[in-house]
């Protein structure tokens, strides 16, 4: 069961490089919320019920449902171009993303003797990197923020690994998501839609060296 | 006892936060300070006993702890001026303030937590906080230039702290695999020898490209630059010292775990690598550079650099590295402080826009022109001591050909230091300035600082020496 939710994740990674339309982006990261909140049930069960109680709230609840809803609130009030807008045509990002699975895949195999965590270590690597992809190829400062998010879900698949012996690390992970997504959204997406009209990070580079 | 410091720190900040009055911001401000100094002499006081289960200060964590207690106290006090004279010439909200002054003791606080835990998961909480807390105090002028920097920092170093989250999930695995499960840094050190080393080294390098996020070293260094150039002087001054403390603790803990390991030689070339490229990086942007602020960034990087090339040499070289850091703290801060009333003077960092500064501020030019002995590590600073020492550590390790290259940019960052510091000091007046003047008083805490710099370099006291070498007492000789 649980690498039926891992393969479905990467999967999903290969869906993200190539979608077009920002709805299609922020269903896919609820898709990615609810394929966690399924592989941290079958994968923790010998913790204590109030930290799993805790870790099931944050995929369903926060990854889920209230941070889509907000990407959707903060496009609508910015009025944000629905457009995804990458600086690669579709087809390079198929074929990038595909390469981070395969050198991820790669690169797990020279690992030597711990095939348990192997296939943790490749969905959550290929995650890192196409997250960080994203980000890089990514026009508006609100995809570079659902690049972030992908990244994040690739950390906590990897803090799911050793979740069932140190929950405090899982839980470390999640203060990662709560920081980042809540008050910097919160409060930068909508700053910086303030001061410049279009939250492009085009406008975001005037800090260099003359 | 430090259960007792954060509760009343956060009671501190929570008041700083919902007070407006200034008197009352300043009162609270010293007994904040107070209670900085107190936990600092506590700690010393009781070295090395284990606090709340995920804290203890040790030498290391002290050494860090006294150079912060010593720049917070300083940051306060120009922190103060700094906001009286922006909030003459700006219309900042007057809630910035209080917001401003709020974020400032929580930075401090993150900083104190970052030195003093002894678990690698509190660690990192820590520092993703002082993030957040630097973040805000960036933001603090409000202008185009400010959010940029702002989110550049905020979310860099969000990227950069997944990187090292990511370094320490990978080190638990190996940890699991070991049959380890607590991860506090002495057990660490105690059972690394046993981990799986393709993990620790995809930890490290994780957690190094993390970290150096924090620390302003090779890969992740331009967050920082930009940051300083922003930010308010007394700011600048903690992210490009104690910050980079933090980043550095956090490296050199890390570092101490896998020292004893197999990977060792392996983890010290990389140093070595990101050393002598945040040192290449920074002296060609310090050549072309046009602004103090980023001239002083730029500055820290290259020190930086020479810091992790003293981790990578080992023997003398850690000895050296913890005396560079400490004496690079107290010059960098004193330079920042010193620019801020370069600018009330002159009303620009643009360094073409400036001259002649003997002309009108005396005290303050004698203090740059000593600056500048101290941060190109002419003698008899401390950072000449230090400086030293990392390069004949690498002599006797046989690095000849990094030494010679170290050498050669190291002579090029002193001509472009020299060059513009002698503009600002030296050149005619450049006229037409509306001249404030600024009171020698005001420039005490700089004088302090370098007395310091100067003292401790030729004659460390013993008890200096004794904490360094028990921060490196793990360590391989």
């Amino acid at each position: 069961m649980i690498h039926v939710f891992l393969i479905t994740f990467t999967i999903t990674l290969i869906y993200i490089g190539i979608a077009n339309r920002m709805s299609t982006f922020i269903k896919i990261l609820a898709l990615q919320g609810i394929l966690l909140f399924g592989l941290s049930f079958s994968e923790l069960h010998d913790i204590s019920t109030l930290n799993l109680v805790f870790i099931l709230l944050e995929t369903i609840l926060f990854k889920t449902i209230v941070i889509p809803l907000f990407i959707n609130y903060l496009i609508k009030r910015n009025k944000i171009t629905r457009e995804v807008e990458p600086y690669l045509p579709n087809f390079a990002s198929l074929v990038i993303v595909t390469l981070i699975i395969l050198a991820s895949s790669l690169l797990s195999m020279t690992i030597d003797n711990s095939p348990v965590y192997t296939i943790y270590f490749v969905v959550a690597l290929s995650s890192l990197f196409t997250g960080l992809y994203i980000i890089i190829t990514r026009r508006k400062i609100i995809t570079q923020l659902m690049g972030f998010l992908v990244v994040e879900n690739g950390v906590f698949i990897l803090s799911l690994a050793v979740g069932s012996k140190m929950p405090m690390l899982v839980n470390t992970g999640i203060l990662l998501d709560f920081f980042v997504s809540v008050l910097v959204t919160g409060i930068f997406v909508n700053k910086i839609g303030d001061v410049f009209k279009e939250p492009d990070v085009n406008h975001l580079s005037q800090l260099r060296d003359l | 006892m430090i259960i007792y410091y954060f509760i009343i720190a956060i009671a501190l900040i929570g008041s700083l936060f919902f007070t407006r009055s200034k008197i009352l911001h300043h009162i609270l401000l010293m007994l904040f300070n107070a209670l900085q100094w107190g936990l600092t002499v506590y700690a010393y006081l009781h070295l090395n006993r284990e606090e709340l289960s995920y804290f203890i200060p040790d030498g290391a964590a002290m050494i860090m702890l006294l150079v912060l207690a010593v720049l917070s106290s300083a940051s306060s006090y120009h922190s103060a001026g700094y906001l009286e004279y922006h909030h003459r010439h700006h219309t900042t909200p007057h809630r910035a303030k209080s917001i401003y002054y709020a974020a400032f003791c929580l930075l401090i606080v993150a900083q104190t937590g970052a030195f003093l835990s002894s678990h690698i998961g509190v660690t990192w909480v820590f520092v993703e906080l002082t993030t957040f807390a630097a973040t805000v105090l960036i933001y603090h002028e409000r202008t185009e230039y400010a959010i940029e920097a702002a989110w550049k920092y905020l979310f860099v170093c969000s990227v950069a702290l997944a990187f090292s989250f990511i370094g320490i999930l990978l080190l638990s695995i190996a940890a699991q695999e070991a049959a380890t499960i607590n991860l506090t840094y002495s057990s660490l050190i105690h059972n690394a020898v046993a981990f799986n080393p393709f993990w620790l080294k995809l930890a490290f390098l994780f957690v190094l490209i993390g970290y150096s996020a924090k620390m302003g070293l090779f890969p992740m260094h331009t967050v920082c630059v930009d940051a300083h150039t922003v930010a308010p002087p007394p700011i600048s001054a903690f992210i490009s010292t104690t910050l980079m403390n933090v980043g550095f603790m956090a490296i050199f803990r890390f570092y101490s775990v896998i020292a004893p390991t197999s990977i060792a030689t392996w983890a010290n070339y990389i140093l070595l690598v990101a050393g002598i490229l945040s040192v290449f990086v920074a002296v060609v942007y310090l050549i072309r550079v046009r602004h103090f602020k980023r001239m002083f960034a730029y500055s820290s990087l290259e020190n930086m650099g020479i810091v992790a090339i003293g981790l990578g040499t080992g023997g003398i070289g850690y000895y050296a590295a913890f005396l560079h850091l400490i004496f690079h703290s107290f010059t960098k801060a004193g330079m920042f402080y010193q620019i801020q009333q370069v600018y009330r003077i002159f009303n620009n960092y643009l360094i073409r826009r400036t001259g002649g500064y003997f002309h009108y501020y005396n005290s303050g030019a004698i203090i740059m022109l000593l600056l500048f002995v101290c941060i190109t590590a002419m003698p008899p600073s401390g950072l000449f001591v230090s400086e030293f020492m990392i390069l004949k550590a690498m002599a006797e390790k046989g690095y000849f050909m990094l030494l010679i290259l170290l050498l050669v940019l190291l002579t090029f960052s002193v001509w472009a230091l020299g060059k513009n510091f002698f503009r600002l000091i030296f050149s005619p007046p450049y006229g037409n300035v509306p001249e404030e003047k600024i009171k020698p008083a005001e420039s005490l805490s700089q004088w302090a600082l370098l007395g310091m710099v100067f003292y401790l370099g030729i004659y460390p006291p013993v008890e200096l020496v004794n904490l360094i070498h028990a921060a490196i007492i793990t360590l391989p000789h």
